[in-house]
């Protein structure tokens, strides 16, 4: 009747490695493991519900993805308290502590840079490895659109890169 | 098929491939199964206790694929929930070791035959309350003491998929004839265990 869902323990060893890589893309080294670990959480408590279990790789990134994006909303209202305002648009979470922990420094202080939406999608895509059907559903969007997305910021990020 | 490595250095993707952030596996409180592996001086089994701490599992698995059967089984049985949680079963690990050791005879543990079947749930408790620490029957004697004379062999077959290995002592059960017959860890664990429980033979400390 239900679906066969396997123990939780085989989930966290498969892709374990794979949430922290997209946690920390998205937020940064700081918040990574938070919402790496946030994201764990919350799918444990909502595991027994699931109803397929047939991307349970691409329901564990959406979650890391979500719980990225509540990560960078919540430091973003706690930052407007403390600073202008006007310097957050500048610099994305993501960015902000990349400095010496983040191989690339380069590439990832330009991929911060990138329109929100298209910085999403090129890092779920690539760090990530989803489809662009999970990506759409991560993002609320079509397919069509997450490929657009997707192919922009390539387009952007190779632009100048030597 | 590959870009040689000069020109890959150059693309995007391949630097989002190779993203590799110094991190640690997650963390959780206990859930619904926790469970360990361990080894021990009759072989590598599996424990597992659920979320009130009541045994529901306590099985030999010599690999990996012994192993994850008994966790989808206890995904099905219990919740998929399923969490290796060393620290949670300390006390039972205590427990079996100092057994295993000659210095307990009686565990002091809950169970629960959440993953026996209809017919196990009446041999296996009778056979915990009637045959205690350092005695033998057989098939016949318990299969008589559930007032099922006759059905001698599916007791041997309840008692051979006991679920709860060890804790529920299905081991002091031989054959009519004193032979030893089968056991899921293996007649040399049934041996050890018989030898251990009579105290004839101090067993071999590995």
């Amino acid at each position: 009747m239900g679906v066969r869902l396997p123990p939780f323990q085989h989930l966290v060893d498969a892709h374990w490695r794979d949430v922290a890589r997209l946690a920390h893309a998205l937020a940064g080294p700081v918040d990574g493991d938070d919402v790496a670990q946030q994201a764990w959480t919350q799918a444990l408590a909502a595991y027994p519900q699931l109803r397929s279990a047939t991307n349970l790789r691409g329901w564990l990134l959406t979650i890391t993805h979500r719980c990225a994006m509540d990560a960078h909303r919540g430091r973003a209202r706690r930052a407007v308290l403390h600073h202008d305002p006007a310097s957050l648009a500048a610099t994305p979470p993501s960015v902000a502590a990349a400095d010496a922990t983040l191989p690339d420094t380069d590439l990832w202080r330009r991929v911060g840079a990138l329109p929100d939406r298209q910085r999403e999608a090129v890092v779920l895509k690539y760090v990530a490895d989803l489809d662009h059907p999970t990506i759409a559903t991560a993002l609320g969007c079509s397919p069509a659109m997450s490929r657009r997305l997707v192919s922009d910021a390539l387009a952007t990020l190779r632009k100048d890169l030597p | 098929m590959n870009a040689p490595a000069s020109q890959s250095s150059a693309d995007p993707t391949d630097l989002f491939a190779g993203f590799d952030p110094a991190t640690r596996p997650p963390t959780f409180e206990p859930s619904d199964v926790s469970y360990v592996v361990e080894d021990t001086p009759i072989g590598r089994m599996l424990l597992a206790r659920n979320a009130s701490g009541a045994m529901v599992a306590s099985s030999f698995t010599p690999d990996t694929a012994a192993e994850d059967a008994v966790l989808e089984r206890l995904s099905r049985a219990v919740s998929p929930r399923v969490l290796r949680m060393p620290s949670a079963l300390d006390d039972v690990r205590h427990q079996l070791d100092d057994y295993l050791h000659g210095r307990l005879r009686e565990f002091s543990v809950r169970t629960d035959l959440v993953l026996a079947t209809d017919f196990q749930r009446v041999v296996l408790p009778r056979l915990a309350q009637s045959v205690h620490y350092g005695e033998r029957s057989t098939y016949g004697q318990l299969a008589t003491r559930i007032e099922r004379p006759s059905a001698a062999r599916a007791v041997g077959a309840a008692l051979g998929a006991n679920p709860l290995c060890v804790l529920l002592p299905c081991h002091r059960v031989v054959a009519s004839s004193g032979a030893l017959t089968g056991y899921a860890g293996g007649l040399a664990a049934k041996e050890y265990l018989l030898d251990l429980e009579s105290g004839a033979t101090p067993p071999g400390v590995g």
